[in-house]
């Protein structure tokens, strides 16, 4: 009786080293500027080239501009790892979306929505948001800098049998509670270790009725919990939004194509190595409060009490106490974009709050569209004429604050709003704190000024 | 690429104890421009080793003088967070050899493991006691030996078993990576291609 995970698995398996140390085949290798020069390095001194550049794409996203994409990067060392990316791509034959080309964007973003990602594959990418892609059904997770290489020599690479573990989220969402709620209430009780060693299956009436952007944002933050990855089993929603997508098999192919993938489904009686249950009802609009994605309350509920060294330094720095509310805190500055939520229907979201108000004085905001299709589609709907209306200003693709490589930092001791899934000192600016919310809280942030019941 | 080959280890440690360190503390991601694999060690744990005018932190224990050697000993689920490798070069770069903790995160095992730099997970009570006993004399020193998967404590004699797979444990002690496997086994791969292709990667050759 297998699960989903091991049916991908075992059709993956070129050979077993030991008896944890496996050679996994990787279908769908995803490459971006930060992660890959060491790789390509590393393979020249062995004298091979990419053994399957076909099976390769590269993006230029964690370390460009969101402004004047169309000019010369400014920053001298950030230009040469775009010009280092682009050169090894030539070299190596790799397809490459770099600033300016249409299907530029997060990485995360753009397997998707050109149907790079599809069921039943492994996809990697040195990236840990790599799990993203999850949500149609595939065994993605992040790797490093010598799996890269690994996987650049050979299309595949030497990993270990990760654990199974099942999150069941049954029940009805509440009103004003959406996908990044759920994942950080289940970060809440499990914990930002909670996941350590395995690979997750999502399954219940909850994530059946989450749309294919909401599952993407509950895949992403599996490694929030420690977890090589997580997957959702392939629906008619994942069909749908496959369809017609640039890579994805059309006309009968497609057909048969979707006969295969409605087969990838952990069978009735498969046993995982850990389950979990929760209920829809239970989850309301969440927040963090500390350095941990784990680190989170219901916006209405109270910071706890800190356990032990770890949380008070966290608290310290994020310069709240236990028992405080967070409500009515003051925030100067908002970033709504990141793989977990710089999807269309994020923007969507916040353009339904904001519409028709206008941005609080003391707020900056960042809006950064996950990918060139993103923002095309953003002025397509007629949001753009929205987030203008409030005085939102709305950028260019790219990962921008969610990790502060590039200009776009939150400033030293500033509280930020912010939609990306990282809540770490330090992470989008030093000495910046961040709050994780949804793009709901995200958009009333923007328009209040400071958190706010939803 | 020849790596030093690791075996056995006595060090005195330099303790960090404190859980959940991620690898954006261990190298933010600033300092990821670099294309090449060498000086992360002078930006390791760059924000809580120096302040905001780049002077080192004296409460910080890398910049105690006291605590000295190959072994750092932090809290569990070290590592965690983004899959960056640099985390391991910083590490090992500075002249780390060895990171003991009651957990790690997977990824930073694993480039750990691809960088010649050995995670050991102990239990919580040896990790404590390992802590209260360098405290006390910070030249406190251990004793790794890879081939037994053991850690003693010179002094005390306490002892510890380690667990470590053994496709890794033997690359760490022959100084050999993963690549020169790899590459030598293609054909095998080519021959897995053409037996899978329909099943498995059929969609991707449209
Ligand atoms: S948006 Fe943030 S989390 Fe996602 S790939 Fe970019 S840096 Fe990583």
């Amino acid at each position: 009786m297998k699960t989903l995970f091991d049916k991908i698995w075992d059709k993956h398996l070129v050979k077993t080293l030991d008896e944890s140390s496996v050679v996994l085949y990787i279908d769908r290798h995803l490459i971006h500027e930060v992660t890959t020069p060491q790789a390509f390095t590393a393979i020249k001194a062995k004298g091979v080239k990419v053994f399957r550049p076909s099976q390769t794409t590269a993006t230029a996203d964690h370390n460009v501009p969101t402004k004047n994409q169309h000019l010369p990067i400014v920053n001298a060392a950030s230009r040469n790892q775009v010009d280092t990316l682009t050169e090894n791509c030539e070299t190596h034959g790799i397809e490459y979306f770099g600033l300016g080309h249409k299907n530029q964007g997060i990485v995360h973003v753009i397997g998707p929505e050109l149907g790079l990602t599809q069921p039943g594959m492994t996809i990697v990418c040195g990236d840990s948001h790599t799990s993203t892609h999850g949500a149609f059904g595939t065994i993605a997770f992040g790797i490093g800098t010598s799996q890269v290489a690994q996987v650049l020599a050979s299309q595949c690479m030497i990993v270990t049998k990760p654990k199974t573990m099942r999150i069941i989220i049954d029940g009805e969402l509440n009103h004003n509670v959406d996908a990044k709620d759920v994942i950080l209430h289940v970060l809440k009780a499990l914990g930002s270790n909670g996941g350590t060693g395995y690979f997750i299956e999502y399954a219940g009436r909850v994530i059946e009725e989450m749309s294919m952007e909401g599952r993407m944002t509950i895949c992403n933050m599996s490694i929030e919990l420690g977890a090589r990855g997580g997957l959702i089993a392939p629906d008619q929603q994942t069909f749908d939004y496959l369809k017609n997508k640039e890579r994805v098999p059309k006309g009968t192919q497609f057909i048969d194509a979707v006969d295969k993938w409605a087969k990838l489904k952990s069978e009735p009686q498969a046993i995982f190595d850990q389950e979990y249950l929760f209920s829809g009802e239970e989850i309301q609009p969440m927040i963090t409060y500390g350095t941990n994605p784990g680190m989170g309350v219901q916006v209405e509920e109270e910071i706890p009490n800190a356990l032990n060294n770890s949380d008070k330094k966290a608290l310290a720095y994020m310069g709240f106490e236990s028992g405080q509310s967070l409500l009515g805190t003051p925030v100067n500055y908002v970033f709504v974009g990141s793989c977990t939520n710089g999807r269309i229907e994020d923007f969507r979201k916040v353009a339904n709050y904001v519409k028709g108000k206008k941005k609080a004085s003391n707020v900056k905001a960042y809006l950064v569209p996950g990918s060139q299709k993103v923002l095309e589609q953003i002025k397509e709907e007629g949001l753009m004429d929205v987030f203008n209306a409030a005085n939102l200003e709305v950028r260019e693709p790219g990962c921008s604050a969610c990790l502060a490589m590039n200009e776009d930092k939150i400033p030293s001791g500033e509280y930020c709003v912010s939609t990306s899934n990282r809540n770490f000192e330090g992470r989008q600016g030093a000495g910046a704190k961040t709050l994780l919310v949804g793009p709901l809280m995200a958009a009333a942030v923007a328009i209040e000024g400071k958190i706010v019941k939803l | 690429m020849k790596r030093e080959k690791v075996n056995f280890i006595k060090s005195s440690i330099v303790p960090l104890p404190i859980s959940n360190i991620d690898t954006d503390q261990i190298i933010p991601a600033r300092f990821l421009k670099a294309t090449d694999r060498n000086g992360f060690g002078d930006n390791l744990f760059r924000d809580w080793r120096f302040d905001e005018n780049n002077n080192p932190e004296n409460n910080f224990p890398l910049n105690n003088p006291k605590y000295k050697g190959t072994i750092l000993l932090a809290g569990e689920n070290f590592g965690c967070g983004s899959s960056r490798e640099h985390a391991a070069w910083a590490l090992f770069d500075y002249g780390f050899r060895v990171v003991i903790a009651p957990s790690f995160a997977d990824i930073f095992k694993e480039n750990a493991l691809n960088n010649g730099l050995l995670p050991i997970e102990l239990s919580q009570e040896l990790c404590n006691s390992i802590l209260n006993e360098t405290k006390q004399d910070p030249s406190t020193e251990l004793e790794i030996n890879l081939e037994n998967q053991s850690v003693r404590v010179i002094v005390s004699g306490e002892q510890e078993y380690f667990k470590i797979n053994a496709y890794k444990k033997s690359c760490l002690q022959n100084g050999l990576d993963d690549l020169d496997y790899l590459i030598q086994l293609r054909p095998d791969i080519e021959q897995f291609e053409k037996a899978q292709k329909k099943e498995v990667i059929a969609t991707n050759e449209i």
